[in-house]
């Protein structure tokens, strides 16, 4: 009896033993290798990504951007009537020129200011107060951007009527400002970054030469840092031309070729966002606006590589 | 300097205002009120410091207070809406009455889902980007790719989201396809704050467990994954939080202006199933402030507010925890 059960247990001794190396075995030679491969396939997922947005927005505007559809007119035409009941035109030169405006006015704005502020919190203040402006800046980025557009017509809006007498509040310079709000806080943290990147032997040199902090950063670490600065600058103007909805609510939605800071607009993206709901799927206006998407991509690709190579500069001129 | 000291001395002195003839040995007539005291170069200098200072401080005041004020009024205009009930009722007549429990729980399902989906894939391809990958042409592409997918413009992912999963994979408009829209948009985010928390990790720990004779992935799943778990656990919610807020890629892939949810009962916590419609409370805060009429204004700045509170407070979590893990990092 006691020599059965002794077998018992030696048997479910190797029992477990067998099964514990199996399961090592498992491990090694099943979850590892499907792991491994789990994690290359989600590594190459950005690029799948990147082209299969490509292929997906391209996919639906194909027909309209093959067949169909007048690219000349499409660029240089202003007149923008896809419901047009005799003859629908697709111009979105109009459309064009209210980003670039509000992209240009926002940038105005924003860049010596974001820059400025860069400035400050890197170099000019210390210790609590810097960690506080940082997660400030932080929090600004946080903001929806629905929530800017409304802030654009309720509160900006008003604002501007008062104080310049525009029959509408809702225009050029209430979009460009809330874009500029918008687009401050990546020029604030990448500019910072860029600076902080300045080795501080620089800074010792020139302020052993005598100069004063404000010489130093316009002639150290400006020049020291340009390219990030650069990049800093392009990265605000990839994401003020993307925006949607802030410049949806806050622009005024009128198609026109802007003539004054207080003339109403439409940019591509709002354009996009206002109609495509109202479309017909695949119907040429669908499809088009599609087209549009197209273009919105490539220019924010063309942006975002020239502040890529551009960060990219400073790196081999740091190593050679 | 070099050369004899009486000649040293006469150079000393020609810097000097007015004649002096000294002879060797002989003190320069200098009171230490004259050395001390700061030449007008040198105070114009100090000057020009305190103008570039204050400057620089009025454009950082300029953009943060302004901002802080214009937030503080919207919580002061929402302040007579704000009340538990505003966030556990649905909205009714046409949206000009009644509270926000629909859109809200609409948010969480759109944001919860999206996270379901991109943060396994975002933080495994954080860990090849940091672990696997080598400095070669391929990886360069791959992080160039990150870095353009997050500037993609959002309406172009909602572009994206209609053909890939709302007619391509045969979602229809629904919260899944939105959620995977979300989730797509999202991922650059997600990987980008995988990588820095992998990358704060010391090389030494590694190395030291390759010694033990360990293989990649276990090092990874023993030593590098517990050490940077919090790190990675901030990226994810600060995606949270963008995601929250987003409105354009949602727009035309699930989100809907109204569709009716029970409000009370076990039910009204799950409404809203993969194949729905569902409300957002970023589309429901464009919807009141630009679609529909006679909304009261404090409904209008109560959404508003709880939106932003939401995503700020999600955010300020964030922060928090990278504070606390800083300060309590033992390497």
């Amino acid at each position: 009896m006691l020599e059965r059960l002794i077998r018992l247990w030696q048997l479910r001794a190797a029992v477990l033993r067998w099964l514990r190396r199996g399961w090592h075995l498992f491990v090694d030679r099943v979850v590892e290798p499907v792991m491994e491969c789990a994690i290359r396939i989600c590594g190459w997922s950005a690029i799948l990504f990147i082209f299969a947005i490509l292929f997906f927005v391209l996919w639906i505007a194909a027909p309209m951007l093959f067949g169909g559809l007048d690219l000349v007119e499409f660029f240089t035409s202003e007149n923008w009537r896809p419901t047009s009941a005799v003859r629908p035109q697709f111009g979105i030169l109009a459309l064009l020129l209210g980003t670039l405006s509000v992209t240009a006015l926002a940038m105005l704005l924003a860049v010596p200011l974001g820059l400025g502020a860069a400035v400050y919190v890197s170099e000019f203040s210390s210790g609590k107060l810097k960690e506080t402006l940082k997660v400030l800046i932080e929090l600004l980025a946080a903001i929806p951007s629905v929530v800017w557009g409304f802030v654009g017509m309720m509160v900006m809006g008003p604002i501007i009527i008062h104080f310049t007498g525009a029959p509408v509040g809702v225009n050029l310079l209430n979009g460009g400002v809330i874009l500029a709000l918008m687009s401050v806080p990546i020029i604030v943290s990448v500019g910072e970054d860029a600076l902080k990147a300045v080795p501080d032997s620089y800074r010792e040199a020139a302020l052993s030469l005598g100069a004063g902090r404000w010489e130093m950063v316009y002639r150290v670490l400006f020049p020291a840092a340009k390219n990030g600065l650069l990049a800093a600058v392009l990265l605000g103007v990839g994401r003020a031309i993307g925006e949607t909805m802030a410049v949806l609510m806050a622009t005024g939605h009128a198609i026109q070729i802007p003539h004054s800071l207080l003339d109403p607009i439409r940019t591509l993206t709002a354009t996009i966002a206002a109609e495509l709901g109202e479309t017909v799927e695949g119907d040429a206006h669908y499809r088009v606006l599609f087209v549009i998407g197209l273009v919105l991509f490539a220019v924010t690709f063309v942006v975002n590589l020239a502040a890529d190579l551009v960060v990219k500069g400073i790196r081999s001129e740091r190593t050679s | 300097m070099s050369g004899p000291p009486e000649q040293r001395t006469a150079a000393a002195c020609s810097l000097l205002p007015g004649e002096l003839d000294l002879q060797e040995g002989q003190a320069v007539p200098l009171a230490p009120r004259d050395i001390f005291t700061a030449s007008s170069l040198e105070r114009w200098k100090k000057v020009k410091e305190t103008i570039a200072k204050l400057v620089f401080m009025a454009m950082t005041m300029a953009l943060v207070l302004p901002v802080l004020c214009v937030f503080g009024y919207l919580v002061v205009k929402a302040w007579p809406v704000l009340s538990v009930s505003f966030l556990l009722e649905n909205p009714r007549e046409k949206m000009t009455a009644g509270g926000i429990w629909a859109p809200l729980v609409g948010t969480f399902s759109l944001v919860f889902l999206s996270l379901v989906v991109c943060a396994p894939v975002g933080i495994l391809a954080g860990i090849y980007l940091n672990e696997y990958a080598r400095d070669n042409w391929m990886t360069r592409i791959i992080n160039l790719a990150v870095m353009n997918l997050a500037g993609v413009p959002s309406i172009v992912h909602a572009l994206f989201g209609v053909g890939a999963f709302v007619l391509f994979a045969g979602m229809g408009r629904s919260l899944l396809a939105a959620s995977c829209t979300l989730a797509v948009m999202s991922l650059p985010v997600i990987i980008t704050a995988t990588r820095e928390a992998l990358n704060a990790v010391p090389r030494a720990f590694r190395e030291a467990c390759w010694n033990m004779g360990a293989t990649r992935w276990q090092t990874i799943r023993t030593i590098v994954l517990p050490n940077s778990i919090s790190g990675m656990l901030t990226g994810v919610i600060f995606e949270v939080a963008r995601a929250a807020g987003e409105t354009a890629p949602i727009l035309f892939t699930g989100a809907v202006f109204f569709t009716p949810v029970p409000d009370h009962g076990w039910s009204s916590f799950f409404p809203y199933r993969l194949g729905d419609r569902c409300m957002a409370l970023s589309m429901h805060l464009f919807t009141l402030a630009t679609q529909v009429r006679d909304v009261p204004e404090e409904t209008l700045y109560g959404t508003a507010v709880v939106l932003f509170g939401l995503v700020l407070a999600v955010n300020s979590l964030s922060i928090g925890l990278r504070a606390y893990l800083r300060s309590r990092k033992k390497w």
